[in-house]
């Protein structure tokens, strides 16, 4: 079977003049941005989801992006898919076509068009407005009322989002029998009926013809098939990666966006023999977790915004007494409930220093979906051999957006540990001796030979677990859980320099914006600019060797979606800033509660470069 | 969860093995002032698993923060030392993911009914399998004589100079209310009503709490001698012909003027936590029966092409 590829055919500027859709004018591109503005109810997201799913059988990669409403109904609603032939780094900036639903969509969003980008409207709501008219090509489609004359009077707002899909599949040309059977899928458990009306919405859809529509795009087939890919959201993949690593315990409390992967866990580890408890609050979930983490089996805990700041003396207490745990923090904008559905990365400091006293702590950043996956699994084996609390920081952006990756081999990847009760002849939980600081423990139901058994605690102890205000011992003590994370940045690789290896400017990002820092580099390489880019995803410990691919630089300037604060640099900039005392390390910040945009990149770096003299 | 052929096997070898002595249960000294409560409910606990021969092993102390929680330091087995009104929700990670261990909680007033109210209520409620203690004495020990969500209005302390005003818990309706499965009363001075409850509990499959009078000999001397014959006062027990699956009866004793009664107020037999989940993971688990656990998250990502 031969790849799909979706050609628009036309230029960017045919269309903006003219509803001419002029085959021989094709230009071929490589990719595709399609963003669906509605409600929430209006189950938008579903086709997203649904076009995902088609791209990923197709072999293509796909990313695309939501943001959810902070009500829980009722409010605007978007949905961007962008689906492409190369490595699709980050969500489209801009669309090429938008679906609007409602008046406030097509208001809201036209202004995220490209230049000659297409308008697809429902008629039945929409009222276009002159001036858009001129500037690109206007579709109106009694979307609501054709989808009543397809599924009978009485459904309403439902099934709409059906017969959008079948309107793109034929604006598309899209693979038809595929996506019927994607929704056969779907709709398959919930009654003969609604596959039937599902089905009649889709084909309605499908079968819309104007000539309008009918023109604007040409298939081409070609490229080389991709390997297997599966395709799925951010917070699944953590979900999916922390069951891969073997988890098998878990508790939470509900929050956005955190919230999936607990009702994932909650639904699928008992399939291995696991449980997730939905506990009272979030101190409860995270002292749950580091309980069942004693009792033998890594367990994992995860929240979001204020429910983080409620785990943090009990993450302390696992730091203290060397309690392997998974800490997921899917970020929020914040401070306190601060924008729930929102993107922001302003949660590394709590996720670094959260919690009183000296608690070094492992802190790792997710970049992509995939990367949700494999850090997930990183982060329960890093818990397992240290001892240690993980943070796993993923962020609302990634949370949501499906992407579509290679197929894991799970066979290898996938563990199940057991339990390992065998008696030992003595034991001390936080024995000294080792120097790198790394230390196991026996779980409860170990028979220790000598009849000594170990104390986990809080408290400042000896070798045994025993309290000990001594204060050689506190430094010992307190040496070891440093110790412990010296030895894991020895084994971390030095994260890659994307662009040249040195020159002027390098930017540093941590977690999602890895996209857009990469993009930007190619998009600026493409004009014969150089910019460099770093990302991090280890944070804490910090891989070895930065400050060498620092030196090769101008000027470091660090991305990050939180508040360059009282002295304009953000989080991780304050980081590095301590770690390297240098001085060249700036922050680029932004906390508008959205992704960074490449442009937006581009032009602050452009607009920093100004204001300073270039050093040589 | 998949650990039993481990856990039988180690209570085999317990089976065969010397009960255990009251020399390999003990651990450090304690640390208590002299004539605190709390001696009581520790040599009764020694007692406990040398009448009940639990294997060593498995015998699991989790304590929160107080005087009373400094207790798993004085038991020579696994044990936990935990944060301040938490030691319930580390105990049911515990017991809910290793339920061939015997899961033991004590703690304070402070511990279970101030800074850790909400927990007991939920682990009450959820029936998870374990036996909780509380040594109940009134005031906060730890940290020096404060008021006590327990303490009775009119206690000087040294955050109400002039007497509690609040009123205070009564442990017993808490729980009953809350819906815990094992609801009792006891105290140290009658260290074989103690073990008689403690042995109760330990029977009970579900989540048994005690409420243990324990005097604090430091901060609130004499506060139970209303309840001790030693003292002139009454230790008087569950009516003749309570019963105690009958829960307003229960409520109606609990509402009895201190020193109350004491016995076992309540109890009832109800799925505990435990029961459940492994219900939910038989369910889950019979669809995928002989499969691996990559053959199992395969199916799922076959979905997701
Ligand atoms: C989060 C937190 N807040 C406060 C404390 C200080 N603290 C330790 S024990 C305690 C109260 C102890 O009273 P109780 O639980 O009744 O135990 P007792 O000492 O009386 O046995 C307090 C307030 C703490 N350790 N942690
Ligand atoms: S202060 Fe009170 S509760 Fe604490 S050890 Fe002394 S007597 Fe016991
Ligand atoms: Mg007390």
């Amino acid at each position: 079977m031969g790849q799909i590829y979706f050609i628009f055919s036309m230029s960017e500027t045919t269309v903006s003049e003219a509803n001419n859709g002029n085959d021989s004018r094709a230009s071929d591109i490589s990719e595709a941005t399609i963003r669906l503005a509605g409600n929430s109810q209006d189950g938008i997201q579903s086709i997203g989801g649904f076009l995902a799913r088609l791209a990923g059988r197709r072999e293509r990669e796909v990313m695309t992006m939501m943001t959810i409403p902070s009500t829980i109904s009722g409010g605007a609603s978007i949905f961007q898919v962008r689906l492409g032939s190369g490595e699709v780094l980050s969500p489209g900036d801009k669309a090429n076509v938008l679906f609007a639903f409602y008046q406030h969509s097509y208001d809201n969003h036209v202004n995220n068009l490209t230049k000659g980008g297409i308008l697809v409207y429902d008629s039945d709501h929409v009222e276009p407005c002159e001036e858009w008219l001129t500037k690109y090509r206007h579709i109106g489609i009694a979307i609501s009322s054709l989808t009543v004359e397809a599924i009978g009077g009485t459904a309403r707002d439902k099934g709409k989002n059906i017969y959008a899909l079948g309107l793109i599949a034929g604006m598309f040309s899209l693979d038809t029998t595929k996506l019927e059977r994607l929704i056969n899928e779907r709709f398959g458990g919930k009654g003969e009926s609604i596959v039937k009306t599902a089905m009649d919405a889709f084909q309605a859809g499908c079968r819309y013809q104007s000539g309008d529509i009918s023109n604007l795009f040409r298939l081409a087939r070609g490229g080389a098939e991709r390997s297997n890919q599966v395709v799925m959201s951010g917070n699944e993949a953590i979900g999916y990666g922390l069951i891969a690593a073997g988890v098998r315990f878990g508790a939470g409390y509900p929050i956005t966006p955190w919230s999936d992967i607990m009702e994932l866990l909650r639904r699928e580890l008992p399939k291995y023999g696991g449980s997730f408890i939905q506990c009272e609050d979030e101190i409860a979930s995270v002292s749950m977790a580091i309980g069942a983490s004693y009792g033998g089996h890594v367990a994992v805990t995860g929240s979001s915004g204020p429910g983080i700041s409620l785990k943090t003396e009990a993450i302390g207490w696992a730091v203290m007494a060397e309690m392997p745990l998974v800490v997921i923090d899917v970020q929020r904008g914040g401070p306190s409930t601060g924008l729930p559905t929102d993107v922001e990365q302003s949660d590394l400091n709590i996720a670094l220093y959260g919690g009183h006293g000296d608690s070094p702590r492992v802190v790792l950043a997710a970049s992509d979906v995939e990367d949700c996956f494999y850090t997930a699994i990183e982060a329960v084996n890093i818990a397992r051999k240290f001892s240690v609390p993980v943070f796993v920081l993923s962020d609302q952006a990634i949370a949501t957006r499906i992407e579509a990756f290679n197929e894991p081999d799970l066979k290898t990847i996938c563990k199940d540990v057991e339990l390992d009760l065998s008696p030992v002849p003595s034991h001390k939980p936080y024995d000294l001796s080792s120097g790198d600081g790394l230390s196991q423990h026996r779980a409860p139901g170990t028979r220790i030979e000598d009849g000594r058994y170990p104390v986990v605690t809080g408290l400042e102890h000896d070798e045994s677990g025993h309290p000990s205000g001594d204060a050689v011992n506190h430094i010992a003590m307190t040496k070891k859980r440093r110790n412990k994370l010296k030895t894991l940045a020895d084994e971390l690789p030095v994260p890659e320099v994307y662009g040249a290896d040195s020159g002027d400017v390098l930017l540093v990002g941590w977690g999602s914006t890895k996209g857009p820092l990469l993009e930007a580099v190619e998009e600026l390489s493409n004009n014969g600019d150089a910019l460099s880019a770093l990302h991090i995803k280890h944070i804490n410990p910090l891989p070895n060797g930065l400050d060498a691919i620092f030196s090769r630089f101008n000027s470091v300037y660090v991305v990050e979606m939180n508040d360059g604060g009282v002295y304009g640099y953000g989080q991780l900039a304050g980081v590095l800033r301590a770690r390297f005392a240098d001085a060249r390390i700036k922050g680029i910040n932004k906390t508008a509660a959205r992704r960074w945009k490449v442009s937006e990149i581009i032009e602050r770096v452009k607009a920093s470069r100004a204001e300073e003299p270039v050093t040589a | 969860m998949s650990d039993s052929a481990t856990i039988e096997q180690s209570s085999q070898d317990a089976g065969e093995r010397q009960p255990v002595t009251k020399k390999e249960i003990t651990a450090d000294t304690p640390t208590w002032c002299p004539g605190c409560g709390d001696f009581s409910v520790l040599s009764i606990y020694y007692k406990l698993i040398q009448k009940r021969n639990i294997p060593h092993e498995s015998v699991t102390t989790v304590a929160g923060i107080g005087c009373s929680s400094r207790f798993p330091y004085f038991v020579q087995a696994h044990g936990v030392h935990y944060i301040h009104g938490r030691a319930l929700s580390f105990a049911s990670g515990l017991s809910i993911s290793r339920p061939d261990l015997h899961v033991f909680t004590f703690g304070g007033d402070g511990d279970a009914f101030s800074i850790g109210g909400n927990h007991f209520v939920h682990t009450a409620r959820k029936n998870v399998k374990m036996t909780y203690v509380v040594m109940d004495n009134f005031v906060y020990g730890l940290t020096k004589k404060q008021t006590s969500p327990t303490s009775p209005i009119g206690f000087k302390s040294k955050t109400d100079n002039w007497g509690a005003l609040d009123q205070p818990v009564n442990p017993m309706k808490l729980a009953i209310s809350a819906g815990a499965t094992f609801v009792a009363r006891t105290s140290h001075t009658n260290p074989k009503h103690l073990l008689e409850m403690m042995d109760a509990a330990m029977d009970h499959d579900g989540f048994s709490f005690i409420e243990c009078l324990s005097e604090c000999t430091e901060f609130f001397a004499g506060a139970f001698d209303s309840s001790n014959p030693r003292k002139g006062g009454e230790f008087k027990l569950m009516p003749e012909d309570h019963d105690p699956t009958d829960e307003a009866a229960a409520y109606a004793v609990a509402g009895e003027d201190f020193p109350g009664r004491f016995g076992i107020f309540y109890q009832v037999q109800r799925p505990t936590k435990n029961a459940l989940e492994t219900g939910v993971i038989e369910a889950a688990q019979s669809k995928f029966k002989g499969q691996q656990a990559h053959d199992i998250l395969q199916a799922n990502f076959n979905k997701m092409k």
